[in-house]
């Protein structure tokens, strides 16, 4: 009874001093605010990259051509290359050649399930009377629409002939048929598109053969209309016209039960074996499963990072309400005075003024929370995820900052409650 | 006499101060022999003790400030007092002969530093702060001259605060805050707080709320000091009516001889001792 009255008597002082409470909290806010925030991209980052591990199986192995950590170089002029500054530009000799994807294949027929590689020819602008696409021509082999979870929409698939014998025949995306085809896929199916590259000396008759759903890459600040997308070819038809030799970086699907990360290493002995001579660079392989490791990791540091800064905050924040606390005790001293005359106890007028510290912690606490909130799931969308708020964060904020309170406020209430009454009534 | 003795300087003092005392059964003053004479009020009660009907009963109440400092200062003397149940006192005196002082040990706000002192059946003197604080709550009404009204309260609130910390229920505070403030004619302003309230109606609340648990005593310290005399003459009506109706015990300070006259004692305080005890007329001569 006397704590529905406590809390009452310090809502109704909190809202006295509507702008000095505000500011009052405004630590609070913030601490609180932030570490919400945090949780909230974090969870969604953490979310979002679970589900694109099952929607792709944790099985790509990707193997990249990496420049070496430490090995000095000589060209003929004595130049010195090495470290990661001076680097030799890598050329033809340095990339993954299709010859060493056969072998690998040859070594691995049980582990490796598919191979995706891609090999970009180059980005155009496909007009046809006011309607215009921005895309990306790139060969492709099969396995990348399994590597990168790509579906169909509508029509066919690159037939196996066509990547057999390298055809010139392609898929669009969904948005290339929202731009040039008004939407309805039907119209674009068997349509021949005509690329100009830039620079305009090369010119590719492509026909379309099926269409795919674009999902964005995360963050894309292009308007909608103008996003480039790929446009899907054969990269036999792709190396016929771009006379790539080898390829920086493949990507391998493992067949189920196996070891990705076991697998990856043995992966990288195999092909390390054709880049024993070569003094700049090297091959490395990486697993979903380290990224999302790295990734946490990295999250980790991050989230550290703000909770210090959030528990920093808070403290600060903590002693905002103490100060406030004591100035607000000494400007109501008469009255303490007189609620001790009335009858109050020691303990009646410190509970009084702890509530009060919980209150005024407890609503910058709910303040942060939507700030948070708020932050957070910005943030989450900015980088293209959902936002997922937990519940035991936000129980933990509302406890935390009630602790805050408790802990701040129980000086300056101790203060009021020891009190002379007859000192605390003459008080000027 | 018994005292309570707090350390050997005060013992020291004490027996100096207390000799004279011993012998002649009056205390110590700074008056002349011929004004002492007529201090009846520390010796003529000493008769009832014991009596049930004593609701204050103090012996040899010093209060010093400042203590063990260079500018030590002793306001009280030494004072004898006995308040029956039922009686209206007016204690007067010139400004700073320790009236407010006085009010305030036998408020409990404040502790003397000697003496003894029972109040209604209880040993103040060695009441812990939290029998202080029930007895302030439950056996006293303070009115003060400055009101002291919680701010941003309504008026109904005000008179309630004392129930809340005697733990009585809501809807029983606020059934009796209603009476309350019914009795000094203050319901159309109850939900008002206390900055939309005059003077004179602010300090009806305060008596609706001395009265709040219905204390053994009211005590009021210059409650019309800060009123014209018409207000004054108002709350000093309602003090009469609660003294009438109710059997009130009340101890006013006053600077008017008129409102002092109008008590049944008249208790006159000068340089921390009593000089003297008039009976007064009443207002309705009822003693
Ligand atoms: N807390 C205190 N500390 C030091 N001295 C005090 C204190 N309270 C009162 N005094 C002193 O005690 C003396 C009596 O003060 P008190 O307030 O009791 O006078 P009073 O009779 O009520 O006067 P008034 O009629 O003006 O209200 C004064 O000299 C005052 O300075
Ligand atoms: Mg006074």
């Amino acid at each position: 009874m006397l704590f529905f009255e406590n809390l009452l008597l310090a809502f109704s002082s909190l809202l006295t001093n509507k702008m000095r409470s505000l500011l009052t909290m405004l630590g609070i806010i913030i601490g609180i605010g932030s570490v919400i925030a945090i949780v909230t991209v974090g969870n969604a980052l953490t979310n979002s990259i679970t589900s694109e591990m099952s929607d792709m199986g944790a099985n790509n192995i990707v193997i990249g051509v990496q420049q070496r950590e430490t090995e000095d170089e000589v060209d003929e002029s004595g130049k010195r290359y090495g470290g990661k500054i001076n680097a030799r530009d890598m050329t033809d000799n340095d990339l993954i050649k299709k010859e060493y994807i056969e072998e690998l294949l040859a070594a691995f027929p049980e582990e490796i399930k598919g191979i995706s590689i891609e090999s970009v020819l180059g980005t155009a602008k496909v007009e046809k009377g006011r309607n215009y696409a921005n895309v990306r021509i790139t060969g492709v082999t099969p396995g990348y629409f399994m590597a990168n979870n790509i579906k169909m929409q509508y029509g066919n698939e690159l037939s196996d002939k066509a990547y057999m014998e390298g055809k010139s025949v392609c898929l669009v995306s969904d948005h290339f048929v929202n731009n040039m085809y008004d939407g309805d896929s039907s119209k674009a199916i068997g349509r021949d598109i005509e690329i100009e590259m830039s620079g305009g000396r090369k010119y590719f008759v492509f026909t379309i053969v099926g269409v795919y759903k674009y999902e964005s890459q995360g963050f894309d600040m292009t308007a909608t209309k103008d996003v480039t997308t790929p446009v899907y070819i054969p990269i036999k038809n792709a190396i016929k016209k771009n006379h790539a030799k080898g390829f920086p970086s493949i990507t391998i699907i493992t067949a189920k039960g196996v070891d990705s990360d076991d697998f990856a290493f043995r992966v990288k002995n195999f092909m390390n074996r054709y880049y024993h001579n070569n003094r700049q660079y090297t091959i490395s392989t990486f697993s979903l499963a380290q990224m999302v490791e790295s990734m946490t990791t990295m999250l980790g540091t991050v989230s550290t990072a703000i909770s210090i800064v959030a528990a920093i905050s808070l403290v600060v924040g903590g002693i905002g309400v103490m100060n406030i606390m004591l100035v607000s005790i000494s400007e109501r001293t008469r009255e303490i005075g007189t609620r001790k005359a009335l009858g109050a106890t020691n303990g009646s007028i410190r509970t009084q003024f702890i509530m009060e510290a919980i209150v005024l912690c407890l609503v910058g606490g709910i303040l942060g929370i939507l700030v948070g909130l708020a932050g957070g799931a910005a943030g989450a969308k900015a980088l293209g995820y959902e936002a997922s708020p937990t519940a035991s964060s936000i129980i933990a904020a509302l406890i935390f900052s009630m602790v805050v309170g408790v802990f701040f406020g129980y000086y300056p209430a101790n203060k009021a409650a020891k009190m002379n009454p007859i000192d605390a009534l003459r008080y000027e | 006499m018994k005292r309570k003795k707090k350390n050997q300087e005060i013992i020291i003092e004490d027996i100096s101060n207390t000799a004279p005392d011993l012998v002649s059964g009056e205390p110590v003053g700074f008056e002349t022999s011929e004004k002492s004479e007529r201090i009846s009020t520390n010796t003529a009660p000493d008769l009832v003790s014991g009596d049930d009907n004593i609701v204050i009963d103090m012996k040899h109440i010093i209060k010093r400030y400042f203590i063990g400092q260079p500018n030590e200062l002793e306001v009280l003397h030494g004072v004898d007092m006995q308040v029956r149940r039922g009686e209206f006192v007016a204690i007067v005196g010139q400004s700073g002969s320790g009236k407010s002082t006085l009010m305030n040990v036998i408020g409990a706000l404040d502790r003397p530093t000697e003496g003894e002192y029972t109040l209604d059946g209880v040993d103040m003197f060695n009441a812990k702060d939290k029998d202080l604080s029930a007895i302030r709550c439950k056996k006293i009404g303070f009115v003060f001259q400055t009101y002291n009204l919680v701010a941003r309260t309504s008026a109904l609130k005000n008179v309630e605060l004392p129930m809340l910390y005697a733990g009585l229920s809501g809807r029983a505070r606020s059934r009796k805050a209603k009476e309350l403030l019914e009795m000094v004619d203050m319901t159309e302003r109850m939900h008002h707080q206390p900055d939309e309230l005059s003077g004179g109606q602010k300090q009806r609340v305060a008596i609706a709320r001395a009265m709040a648990n219905d204390p053994a005593i009211i005590l009021a310290d210059e409650p019309t000091g800060a009123l014209d005399s018409h207000t004054g003459r108002l709350i000093m009506d309602i003090f009469h009516r609660l003294h009438e109706e109710q059997g009130k015990t009340i101890i006013l300070i006053t600077h008017s001889p008129e409102l002092a006259s109008e008590c049944t004692r008249i208790l006159t305080l000068k340089d921390g001792l009593f000089i003297d005890e008039k009976k007064g007329s009443g207002r309705n001569a009822v003693l």
